[in-house]
């Protein structure tokens, strides 16, 4: 095959790959922080991207317009999530938060199956079908606006946890959580800030995502998975980390399908996830955890 | 020769019934009893949900070895039901091998695959949820795999040859609901039997000390890595023969489904809705969780109402609510307020 | 006089930090051997490397006269080493009894002869009365002398005891004091202990090691040591009992 096609699938994988990976930061963010497995993470993203269709369906709205709306409905929702739900359960045992998330995640999928129905939904924007060419490089218009969302999105967290007073209090908080507490942070506060960014981020991812595939309700446990590859790969409690998996992820993908049958590439995923977890569970820049 | 055996099967009966008081012996008796008489006494509709219900009570005390007694939390546990199915179903429609040929054939083969998961993740350290999700990433593998899998007709689906039967064939596993009923039942009270005697055994100590505490349970001198495999490859050999059985029941086979990670799920509903780590528990989860899953089905259906994902919703809800307010489940309460407890093992 | 146990040169380090630093000494079989020093000098890090937990960058541990530095823990209690914890940690949610038994199933494979050992040690321990109770149940000295009995019926050679007098009041240390005593004098069992009360210290140990910032800085009988200027200054202070 020529070289042409190896790099366009490449650079589009590169593209989806940053969607991918503002949704694992969402997912890094909050373990890194909260420590909490966060098994609904692709059914909240499939919440914003049914917002996304049912928005667009109705009013028109191009979904790069409602990125900012939808991802702070998923914030509120994150927040609340948090507040209610998985606060209480910080002390249990690890597992029951995992299979608490799981609970949720489960009637998410199921409630969005109902609502919508099994058929796949699309959004046709106008620029849908434009693309832009780099020589031999062919970029996909709603492609590249995704990516470069992503890249942005992404940017705007990093400055807030880097520079903002909020986003030092939360590093604090998952540095050392009896000190934060010592200090006189509010915790309980500070966590729900975390998840509902978190979910901000997912959400956020979600619009993008539109761009790219088709929705269908049970694509939520699909992305859940991936995101978690994704982190593990690149590293739990890393926010580079999570983005770098992202992209490999999404490159990695994207070759595979060209190479072998495209259905079978999440295989490529999963065997990554299992070669990481046994040789390099930190992940690529993730730290041991102790 | 033979007075040695009679004795040790005396001993294996007391450890079996050892810890029973008259009235918890009394109700297993008694529900033993009308689980027996069934067939004779509901229609074929309610006989078949019941057949579910054992198979899940049967599948989730499968799991149960793995996860309430030696602590490990597999999320994939489709694949053992899958490659189970598959293998039998195969050998059956190719080579006309009877199911219970089939179940030889199947253990083997999960237990390798139990063995190799095991491996990787216990020499490897993977522990919790870790550990859980490589579980589901092996279950996708085979999933995705077996969709692409021509010589069992990959994603359009492997079938199993109906005819019309006019007797019962348990050889070929051919035949109406109450004889798949008496299987899955017979089934059920053996692996509930095993597990008995596996928690009262020395194996069964080793494991509850390891769930407890793993680096204590190997300072005291218990090789954690041999038990733990011990676990996993039991567990999967005992869930290989639900997937002969669901193959020889349901005469169908779709990657999509059996893989699914949705069906992983399932399985541990009942345990954990029932009481994670004791011996009713999954028995009972099954029974409250299909028996109130099909009420609602049968009562959606009766509204004229027809709501795909309504029964997934509940069995979501279901678990939030167990997870929330009754962390030992419904077991052990229930258990204590029925003067049953003292002995949940 | 054989030697049970012979650390030779043993040193451990954690990326900048040396805990241990070439500490050699011997445990003669039949003692009461004590390790002592201020907190973090490296005495459970000691602990963890002869019990199996951790292993030593350099030096070797020989028990019984085979080596086994660098063996996992339960490679080490099968060898005869016994150890409790530091913070303890009991199969909570088992009975006190099956706690015990799941060490006396090391050596056993019969259950019921198991239960027999664990009950004549839970006698011992004056734990017997509560051997029904979950162990989760059981007060902090209770939880001390559970693991004690479950690191007994493993039948050990050894017995490495990590604090185990920590939390304890008087007249419950004395008690512990008077167990470990019996058991020394009757079974000949070798004890090596982590200890901060001095009073235990003094009360049973032959011999006393002094550890400080990971390296020996004393060693030989408790009157001596605690005399020696280097441990008053490290350690002790200058009013000493």
């Amino acid at each position: 095959m020529p070289f042409d096609v190896y790099l366009n699938v490449a650079v589009s994988g590169v593209l989806t790959g940053l969607v991918y990976g503002l949704m694992a930061l969402g997912l890094s963010v909050i373990f890194g922080v909260v420590r909490v497995v966060n098994f609904a993470h692709g059914e909240m993203m499939s919440i914003a991207m049914y917002l996304a269709v049912v928005l667009f369906a109705g009013l028109h709205l191009d979904p790069l317009i409602m990125l900012l709306p939808i991802s702070a409905v998923l914030f509120v929702f994150g927040y609340i999530l948090q507040v209610r739900l998985i606060n209480p359960f910080i002390t249990r045992p690890e597992y029951t938060q995992f299979l608490l998330l799981v609970a949720l995640a489960i009637i998410i999928v199921n409630t969005l199956l109902i609502i919508f129905g099994p058929d796949a939904r699309t959004i046709q924007t106008s620029y849908a079908y434009d693309s832009f060419q780099l020589g031999s490089l062919i970029l996909d218009a709603p492609k590249l606006y995704a990516g470069a969302a992503a890249i942005v999105f992404a940017a705007a967290l990093f400055v807030f946890f880097r520079f903002s007073l909020i986003g030092k209090a939360i590093r604090a908080c998952a540095d050392n959580y009896t000190g934060a507490l010592v200090v006189g942070l509010d915790v309980k506060h500070l966590y729900a800030l975390t998840f509902a960014l978190g979910a901000a981020c997912v959400g956020a991812a979600g619009v993008m995502m539109t761009l790219i595939v088709d929705v269908t309700p049970t694509i939520g446990p699909t992305y859940t998975l991936l995101a978690f590859v994704i982190v593990i790969t690149g590293g739990l409690g890393s926010m580079p980390g999570a983005l770098i998996g992202g992209v490999l992820i999404g490159l990695t993908e994207a070759l595979a399908g060209l190479l072998f049958t495209p259905s079978a590439k999440s295989m490529f995923a999963f065997g990554i996830l299992v070669l990481v977890l046994l040789f390099r569970p930190q992940g690529i820049l993730g730290k041991r955890a102790t | 020769m033979a007075d040695k055996f009679v004795a040790k099967f005396a001993r294996l009966v007391a450890r079996l019934t050892g810890g029973l008081t008259l009235r918890s012996a009394g109700l297993l008796v008694a529900l033993f009893a009308a689980l027996l008489a069934a067939p004779y006494l509901v229609n074929d509709y309610l006989l078949t949900v019941l057949i579910i219900i054992l198979y899940f009570a049967y599948t989730g005390q499968a799991w149960n070895i793995m996860m309430g007694f030696a602590g490990q939390l597999s999320l994939g546990h489709a694949i053992y039901v899958g490659l189970g199915g598959y293998l039998a179903a195969s050998l059956f429609v190719r080579f006309d091998i009877g199911p219970w040929f089939g179940v030889l054939a199947a253990i083997p083969v999960a237990v390798v695959c139990g063995a190799i998961i095991g491996f990787l993740a216990f020499r490897f350290s993977v522990a919790g949820v870790y550990f859980a999700i490589l579980t589901i990433a092996f279950a996708e593998f085979a999933r995705i795999g077996f969709d692409h899998l021509d010589v069992v007709n990959a994603s359009a689906g492997l079938f199993l040859p109906v005819g019309q039967y006019v007797h019962n064939d348990l050889w070929r596993l051919r035949g109406n609901p109450a004889m798949f009923y008496y299987v899955i039942l017979a089934a059920t009270v053996l692996i509930f039997i095993l597990c008995r005697l596996l928690l009262k055994s020395r194996i069964g100590y080793f494991w509850l000390a390891i769930r407890e505490d793993e680096q204590a349970a190997r300072a005291t001198g218990i090789d954690t890595f041999r038990y733990k495999m011990y676990a996993v490859m039991i567990s999967a050999a005992a869930t290989s023969f639900a997937g002969v059985f669901y193959a020889f029941f349901y005469n169908n086979l779709f990657p999509e489904q059996v893989f699914s990670i949705f069906r992983s799920i399932e399985i541990i509903l009942g345990p954990i809705i029932g009481g994670v780590g004791t011996l009713f528990g999954p028995i009972l989860g099954a029974f409250v969780l299909t028996g109130l899953a099909e009420t609602l089905n049968s009562t959606l259906i009766a509204l004229g109402v027809d709501l795909p994902g309504a029964k997934q919703v509940f069995y979501g809800v279901c678990l939030l609510f167990v997870i929330v307010a009754l962390p030992e489940g419904v077991w052990p309460p229930l258990a204590r307020r029925l003067g049953l407890a003292g002995d949940s093992r | 006089m054989t030697f049970l146990l012979t650390l030779d040169n043993v040193s451990k380090r954690f990326r900048g930090l040396v805990a241990v630093d070439a500490v050699s000494f011997e445990v003669p079989e039949g003692s009461l051997f004590a390790v002592i020093g201020p907190n973090g000098a490296g005495k459970t890090t000691l602990f963890n490397m002869i019990a199996g937990a951790l292993a030593p960058d350099a030096g070797s541990i020989v028990f019984a006269g085979a080596p086994i530095h660098g063996l996992p823990p339960d490679a080490v209690c099968r060898r005869g080493v016994g150890r409790t914890f530091q913070i303890v940690r009991p199969f909570a949610a088992l009975s006190v009894e099956d706690n015990v038994i799941v060490g006396a199933l090391l050596r056993r494979n019969d259950i019921d002869a198991a239960r027999e050992r664990a009950q004549a040690l839970l006698r011992r321990l004056e734990l017997y009365d509560k051997r029904n109770q979950a162990a989760s149940t059981l007060t902090l000295p209770d939880r001390k002398r559970l693991e004690v009995a479950r690191a007994l019926a493993t039948e050990p050679r050894l017995l490495l005891l990590d604090e185990v007098m920590a939390g304890l009041r008087p007249t419950e240390t004395d008690r512990m004091v008077a167990i470990l005593r019996t058991l020394n004098r009757e079974s000949g069992l070798t004890i090596l202990l982590i200890e901060h009360v001095m009073r235990a210290v003094m009360a049973l140990a032959s011999r006393v090691v002094v550890l400080d910032h990971g390296t020996m800085i004393a060693s030989g009988a408790p009157a001596d040591v605690v005399r020696d200027p280097a441990v008053v200054q490290s350690y002790l202070g200058a009013e000493v009992l």
